[in-house]
C-alpha cells in the first residue's frame, strides 16, 4: 500500500465532508419537521388529508432516490420558463437546493412511516389512564405520547439517519463535490480507484460510527431500561 | 511396434495442437469499450443500439487487422481503470492522446482530430467572444494571448465540462481563477443545463457541440468564441490500448495508417461529423 498517497487523498477528501454533512444533516432535520407533519396527517380524522400523505410516501419511498435527484434536477430543469413565471427558478437552478430538497422529501416520506409506527406503539391503556387523570390534548402528547413514541422510533430513526449521510454521495452526480464527487475527481486524475473509494469508505464509516454512537447515546438517555445490558448492574 | 505407436501418438497431439492454433490464429477475440453518450462519436441509437463514428470505424479497423470485435459500452468516468482491469482491450471514445494519460496507457496514431470550445445559448452574452482559430502545439503564443482575452469575457460565469476530460483539465488550467467550473458525467448532463441557464457554457469539443445544436435540447444554441486545438487539449484522437499489449497496438496502429491513407477516416467522418476531421500529420 502507497501510503503517501492514501494520505494525499484522505486530505483532499475530507476537504468534502463539511459538504456532505451540511446535506445529510439539513435534510434530516427539514425531512423530520415533514415526517412529524405527515405522520400526523396520517392519522388525521379527515380522509383526503390522509390520502394525500399516503400518497407522498408512496412515491417517496417506492422510487429510487438517484431517480428523484435526477427528476427535481434535470427534469425540472427542462420547465425553467414555467418556474421562472412563478419566481422559483432560483431555487430550482442551484444544484445544492435541488439536491437538499430530493434529500428532504425522500427522508420525510420514510420518517414518516417510523413516526406514525412510534405514535401507534403508544398502548391504549396508557391514553386512557391518563386522560383519567384529565390529561387532555397537548399535555397528554407532550407527557404520554411524545416519550413513549420516541423511545419506541429512535432506534429506527437512527438507522434513517445513517441511511441519510450515505445517500448524499447521490449528489455528486448533479455536480456537487463532496466526498463521493472528489472521489470520482481523484480517480480520474490518477486511475486508482480501489485505494481512493478504500479511503472515501473509511471516511463514511468514521461519520457512521461517530453518528451511531451518538444515536446509542441518545437510547440511553431516553429509555434507561431499555439499556440494561450495556450497564453495569446496580450494586445494593 | 513399439515405434509406430509413438509415431503415431506424436502425430496425433501434433496434428492436435496444430488445429488448436490454426483456430487461435484464425480470428483474435478483441473487446472494445465505447462510452455511448457522445455524438456522434458514438452513442446508442433508439433500437438501443451503439451506433456512431466511432462504431463504423472500430469495424472497419477490426477488418484490417483481422480481429473478431465486439463493441461495449462503458461510463466515461471508469474507461481507464476498467481498461488497466482488463474487462476489455481497447477503448474507441472520442479519446484525446495526452501526456498524462500516456502515463497510464498506450495510444495508437490518431484517427480523428478536432477543434474544442465554447457552447452557449445564441442570447447569451457570450456569443460576443472573438473567434479565430489557435493550436495550443503549434501557436502556444497566440493561444495564450485569446485565452487572456477570453478571461474578463467569462469572469463570474460558470462553465459546465465533462469529468476527465482534456476539456476539464484545460478549462480548469485557464478558467478556474474567473469562473466556477462544474463537473458532469455525461455531456448530454452539460447540454440540459446550458439549455436551462444553469450554467453560461459547456466547454466541448466542437463535433460534440455540433450534434448537439441538431436536437432539441441544442435548437437554440451555438458555438461561440475562438477554436482551440492541440496541446493539453489533446494529441488527436486515438485507440487506447494497454501498455504491454504491443502487437494490439502495432495491429491497429497499421489499420488506422490505412484507412487514413485510403480515405476511409475522411469518407466516414464526412458521413458523421460532416467535415473531414482525418488528423493533418
Amino acid at each position: 500500500m502507497d501510503l503517501d498517497f492514501l494520505w494525499t487523498t484522505f486530505v483532499r477528501l475530507i476537504g468534502g465532508v463539511p459538504l456532505t454533512l451540511q446535506l445529510a444533516f439539513s435534510s434530516i432535520v427539514l425531512g423530520l419537521a415533514l415526517a412529524v407533519l405527515l405522520a400526523v396527517m396520517m392519522r388525521s380524522w379527515f380522509t383526503p388529508l390522509a390520502w394525500a400523505a399516503d400518497g407522498f410516501v408512496f412515491v417517496f419511498r417506492g422510487t429510487p432516490l438517484l431517480v428523484q435527484v435526477f427528476l427535481i434536477y434535470y427534469g425540472l430543469g427542462q420547465f425553467r420558463p414555467v418556474l421562472d413565471d412563478m419566481g422559483i427558478w432560483w431555487f430550482f437552478r442551484s444544484p445544492y437546493y435541488c439536491a437538499l430538497l430530493a434529500l428532504t422529501l425522500n427522508t420525510a416520506a420514510y420518517g414518516a412511516e417510523i413516526v406514525r409506527g412510534g405514535l401507534q406503539s403508544v398502548p391504549h391503556g396508557q391514553i386512557e389512564a391518563a386522560r383519567a387523570f384529565g390529561m387532555s390534548g397537548f399535555t397528554l402528547y407532550r407527557r404520554i405520547v411524545a416519550p413513549i413514541a420516541l423511545r419506541q422510533a429512535l432506534p429506527a430513526y437512527g438507522n434513517e439517519i445513517i441511511l441519510m449521510i450515505k445517500a448524499t454521495s447521490l449528489c455528486s452526480t448533479i455536480t456537487l463535490m463532496e466526498v463521493t464527487g472528489l472521489a470520482h475527481r481523484i480517480i480520474s486524475e490518477t486511475f486508482r480507484s480501489f485505494e481512493v473509494f478504500f479511503v472515501a469508505g473509511a471516511i463514511y464509516l468514521a461519520i457512521n460510527f461517530a453518528m451511531s454512537r451518538l444515536i446509542g447515546l441518545a437510547e440511553a438517555r431516553i429509555a434507561p431500561d431499555l439499556d440494561q445490558a450495556s450497564r453495569p448492574a446496580e450494586v445494593h | 511396434m513399439k515405434i509406430t505407436r509413438l509415431v503415431v501418438v506424436a502425430g496425433a497431439v501434433l496434428a492436435l495442437g496444430l488445429t488448436a492454433f490454426d483456430a487461435s490464429a484464425q480470428m483474435r477475440k478483441v473487446k472494445v469499450a465505447t462510452e455511448g453518450a457522445y455524438a456522434p462519436w458514438n452513442f446508442v441509437n433508439s433500437a438501443g443500439k451503439l451506433e456512431g463514428f466511432e462504431l463504423d470505424l472500430g469495424a472497419e479497423l477490426c477488418k484490417r487487422a483481422k480481429f473478431d470485435c465486439e463493441f461495449v459500452a462503458q461510463d466515461w468516468d471508469g474507461i481507464m481503470p476498467s481498461l488497466l482491469a482488463k474487462k476489455y482491450d481497447a477503448i474507441m471514445a472520442g479519446m484525446n492522446i495526452t501526456p498524462k494519460r500516456m502515463e497510464t496507457i498506450n495510444f495508437t496514431t490518431a484517427y480523428a482530430a478536432g477543434a474544442h470550445g465554447f457552447l452557449v445559448m445564441k442570447n447569451s452574452s457570450l456569443t460576443k467572444m472573438p473567434g479565430g482559430e489557435f493550436s495550443l502545439t503549434k501557436d502556444p503564443a497566440g493561444a495564450e494571448k485569446a485565452i487572456a482575452d477570453l478571461k474578463p469575457l467569462l469572469k463570474g460565469k460558470i462553465l459546465g465540462v465533462q469529468a476527465s476530460t482534456t476539456n476539464l483539465a484545460w478549462a480548469e488550467k485557464y478558467f478556474k481563477d474567473v469562473a466556477e467550473i462544474r463537473e458532469y458525467k455525461t455531456t448530454e448532463q452539460h447540454d440540459l443545463d446550458v439549455a436551462a441557464g444553469r450554467i453560461d457554457a459547456a466547454v466541448v469539443a466542437h463535433s460534440a457541440a455540433k450534434a448537439t445544436m441538431e436536437t432539441a435540447t441544442g435548437k437554440d444554441m451555438a458555438i461561440a468564441g475562438p477554436a482551440f486545438s492541440g496541446g493539453m487539449l489533446g494529441l488527436g484522437v486515438a485507440v487506447g490500448i494497454r501498455k504491454e499489449d504491443n502487437d494490439l497496438k502495432a495491429a491497429f496502429d497499421d489499420a488506422v495508417k490505412s484507412a487514413i491513407a485510403d480515405g476511409t477516416i475522411k469518407r466516414l467522418s464526412e458521413k458523421w461529423f460532416k467535415v473531414d476531421m482525418t488528423p493533418k500529420s
